[in-house]
């Protein structure tokens, strides 16, 4: 993937989360505060105009100009942990012009390690890194047997949504939602539904 | 004067703790990033960032928070601007203001404002 189709990938991201921005605010409005959908599409469509000044950039400033955008746009806590991991990705990409799949996920395990530590979080807390661990961990173990990007990519969407089934068993004990403690549960995450839609928009462009 | 910053998802809380410090330490450098910048709830990096400018002088500021995005891009926030003198205090954003302000305007060092602003966490009020 080079540095314009990450271009073209991260405008289909910002497409999808505004197509997908009323169910996860509802998603958000029963066990959290109910702005995850808004503000996310907030932050893309701020991303989306800043697209046209990085066409020929590395795709290192690429991503971390969509983090810094996302941090000081969508106002909730999906800022700063997706603005994390956009930058740490970018960090992850200086300079270079094209991504292959093992960059890919040495980019999400920097963006996990960035969400760990900018939210104080671990698996199992009920938040986006139960799908996003879980989906890197299977990307891996499917490179062992397919270096096709597609193959790969579509374990990794399947493990995510297994982690978005897998939100709904637990009681959130970070975030807004753990607050609402037992109450949570039965509702899945709207954080891990949205990596996992941001997942499959980049399945969906290899 | 040691500055002090308040945020949070607010417009209207964050406005208030600081209206709240006049009472008793008016004249303290103290700055409101509450809200977003159109007025809603949620947390704006770009308030934050000025509000910090705004009280930060030579005996440094301390920034408390409410929960979540809050805490979270004040984070970031501080990474960015570097200052070694500005920190962030857990503590209740009203009771920690007051106490915080009242040992900024008497002229207290850093160190101590902050030690203030603590113990709020443990201060009861019911006995």
């Amino acid at each position: 993937m080079d540095s314009n189709k990450v271009l073209e990938t991260i405008k289909a991201i910002g497409d999808k989360i505004d197509a997908e921005k009323d169910y996860l605010t509802e998603l958000d409005n029963i066990i959290g505060d109910g702005d995850h959908g808004i503000n996310m599409a907030r932050g893309f469509q701020m991303v989306e105009s800043k697209l046209p000044s990085l066409e020929g950039k590395d795709i290192g400033t690429i991503l971390k100009t969509v983090g810094m955008t996302l941090v000081s746009t969508v106002g909730g806590s999906s800022g700063p942990l997706y603005g994390t991991a956009f930058m740490k990705a970018g960090m992850a990409m200086a300079g270079k012009m094209d991504m292959d799949l093992n960059d890919f996920l040495s980019c999400l395990d920097v963006a996990i390690e960035g969400v760990k530590m900018r939210g104080k979080s671990t698996q199992g807390e009920k938040t986006m890194l139960d799908a996003m661990i879980p989906a890197l961990d299977a990307m891996r173990t499917a490179t062992e047997n397919s270096s096709d990007s597609k193959t790969v990519l579509a374990a990794g969407i399947e493990a995510a949504k297994a982690g978005v089934e897998y939100t709904k068993t637990i009681i959130a004990t970070k975030g807004r939602a753990s607050y609402i403690g037992e109450r949570s549960l039965g509702h899945q995450d709207p954080g891990a539904t949205s990596f996992t839609d941001i997942l499959e928009t980049i399945g969906s462009a290899l | 004067m040691v500055g002090i910053v308040i945020v949070s998802h607010s417009q209207k809380l964050a406005d208030g703790v600081v209206d709240l410090t006049k009472i008793m330490a008016d004249g303290c450098p103290i700055a409101a990033a509450g809200g977003m910048d159109d007025g809603g709830f949620g947390t704006s990096y770009e308030k934050i960032m000025m509000a910090i400018e705004e009280v930060h002088g030579t005996d440094g500021a301390i920034i408390l928070m409410d929960m979540g995005s809050a805490v979270m891009t004040t984070e970031m926030v501080l990474e960015d601007l570097g200052y070694e003198d500005v920190k962030m205090v857990d503590c209740p954003i009203a009771e920690g203001a007051v106490a915080a302000t009242v040992a900024s305007i008497s002229g207290r060092s850093l160190d101590d404002v902050i030690q203030e602003a603590q113990s709020a966490v443990h201060t009861s009020k019911l006995s």
